[in-house]
């Protein structure tokens, strides 16, 4: 893409809207392609959704007491992540539970929007991301984040797919599926907490799982597919705002429907290649 | 029970959901045994592996293991969720990462030397399980645990899996615990057989269990076959039993069951 870099002394490559928009959906990359793939593993669509959707009541809170955004939704959408995930454990019926505490979720925080005096009108911004106004520090949270999950998962990286296969294996192994189960629950609420600038709220969860979803046809191993993900999660990135910047379409849909036609691509793709 | 059994479990009583699925358990399994427990469906034979390996709590009475027994697991059913890709040689380094040679070693101690970059997905049920028991050879354990691990198996695959399982506890000196429901084959591969139905009914050698009354009451008329089919294979009488021709001359000849189905040197 193009990048007019101002040159005049005092400023710096991150001046530029466009770059640090850039490096913000490179960095989410770094966290989402490992974590959506894990998404897709576990199948935790659904569980991404409800987390996801309960950031925006944590916009609500944190523009009502005046916390940081990143902060609101990272307590809210830990107390989310954390509920489900005890509910999961508990053997609730998933389907029905998660669908009602994603939807109230999101009904409850569209509500608490609302009461917050001039927020109403930046509620898109909220939904659907608004990576071309992220500020420096918003970059600082998102690589930030970004880099703590992805420490976090290579860290675990064995004992975090030995769970995934099978919890008893993992057991017999001197292992603690519920303490990995863990693990997969903070990082989701820290990536939903910094990736709400980038995609907003409603969008997250597709780019967990859209770029993941692509890499899979394609992979032989969870490692060739994570890196794919990442890949795939980083053009999207880079290709939504290119289309953005040309059509002036809005830069979070613009980034999931790039990955959209990518996932499509690489189903043709991988069914060419085996017939 | 003497004090030198690789694991034991005393008066261990499981609760779930407020079914008392074991009750008062007691036993232990030492160096180099191969011990099966058997019963019917429902009976607690899983519940008692999982409380053994310490994944379901004792509600009564204990299980203890010898200090830094190292423990390899077969589960039941692994089903590998079709999004996750894996190969045989990748599955093999989980939870800890091995050496190529190891992973090799291993493949072709189950005879399987040329499945490293088959995806897991790909393999027949046979296959699968021997997969499964390479990697819970790997991390070299004392006492090898495997839940049903022929299930979904033609019996030739059954048989030919629980020679496998004596040739290496031959090799290593492992000791085996392996669940079953079926009584075919497997009486054979045991030295012990525990017959389980919510409680110990009896326990003993095949020979003297098959002929218990409890385990009889347990299984009923099924036990003449099933005999039958142990005394056979053993025996290697062809006038027994008319069901399960499975490989008689297999049966007894380990070299020729080693080279079935593939080629190893």
């Amino acid at each position: 893409m193009t990048m007019t870099t101002p040159t005049a002394t005092g400023t710096t490559m991150l001046d530029d809207f466009l770059v640090r928009a850039a490096l913000a959906g490179l960095g989410l990359s770094l966290a989402t392609g490992p974590l959506g793939s894990f998404v897709v593993w576990r199948r935790m669509a659904y569980f991404g959704d409800a987390t996801s959707h309960a950031a925006i009541l944590g916009v609500a809170l944190a523009l009502a007491t005046g916390l940081p955004v990143v902060a609101g939704t990272l307590v809210i959408a830990l107390a989310m992540a954390v509920t489900v995930a005890t509910l999961a454990a508990r053997g609730w019926a998933m389907d029905t539970t998660l669908g009602v505490l994603a939807h109230s979720a999101l009904a409850f925080g569209l509500v608490a929007v609302s009461f917050v005096p001039g927020a109403r009108t930046d509620l898109s911004a909220w939904l659907f991301g608004d990576i071309l106004a992220v500020s420096r520090a918003d970059l600082g949270f998102i690589w930030g984040g970004a880099v703590l999950v992805l420490g976090l998962l290579a860290w675990r990286w064995q004992a975090l797919l030995t769970s995934t296969l099978n919890e008893d294996l993992a057991h017999a192994s001197g292992l603690n599926p519920a303490r990995e189960r863990l693990v997969l629950t903070l990082a989701l609420a820290v990536v939903v907490a910094v990736a709400i600038k980038v995609v907003g709220a409603l969008l997250i969860a597709a780019l967990l799982i859209i770029p993941a979803a692509a890499a899979r046809g394609l992979s032989r191993t969870p490692e060739s597919m994570a890196l794919l993900a990442t890949l795939f999660g980083a053009a999207s990135a880079l290709a939504g705002l290119q289309l953005s910047l040309w059509e002036d379409t809005p830069a979070g849909p613009s980034i999931i429907a790039a990955a959209a036609i990518l996932f499509a691509l690489s189903a043709i793709f991988g069914r060419m290649r085996r017939s | 029970m003497t004090d030198d059994a690789l694991i034991r479990a005393d008066h261990l009583t499981v609760t779930l959901d407020a079914h008392p699925v074991l009750s008062d358990v007691t036993l232990a399994i030492r160096p180099g045994e191969i011990v099966t427990i058997l019963g019917p469906n429902g009976s607690g034979k899983s519940t008692l592996l999982r409380a053994l390996l310490g994944i379901l709590p004792a509600t009564r009475g204990r299980v203890t293991r010898r200090a830094g027994l190292g423990i390899g697991y077969v589960p039941q059913r692994l089903a590998i969720d079709r999004t996750l890709p894996m190969t045989v040689r990748r599955f093999l380094s989980l939870p800890a990462r091995v050496a190529d040679a190891a992973a090799a070693a291993a493949l072709a101690r189950v005879g399987l030397p040329d499945v490293a970059q088959r995806q897991m997905a790909d393999l027949s049920g046979g296959q699968f399980q021997r997969v499964l028991l390479a990697r819970a050879l790997l991390s070299q354990p004392q006492l090898l645990v495997l839940d049903e691990p022929t299930q979904g198996l033609d019996q030739p695959g059954e048989a030919a899996f629980y020679r496998l399982i004596e040739e290496v506890r031959r090799e290593t000196g492992v000791a085996v615990l392996m669940v079953s429901h079926d009584l075919h084959v497997v009486m054979a591969a045991s030295d012990r057989v525990i017959c389980l139905n919510g409680h110990i009914c009896c326990e003993g050698t095949p020979r003297v269990v098959s002929t218990a009354p409890e385990y009889r009451a347990l299984f009923g008329l099924g036990t003449q076959g099933a005999l039958a089919l142990y005394q056979h294979v053993h025996d290697h009488s062809h006038d027994a039993g008319g069901q399960g021709h499975a490989h008689p001359r297999h049966a007894h000849d380990h070299d020729h069951a080693d080279s079935h189905g593939h080629h190893h040197a």
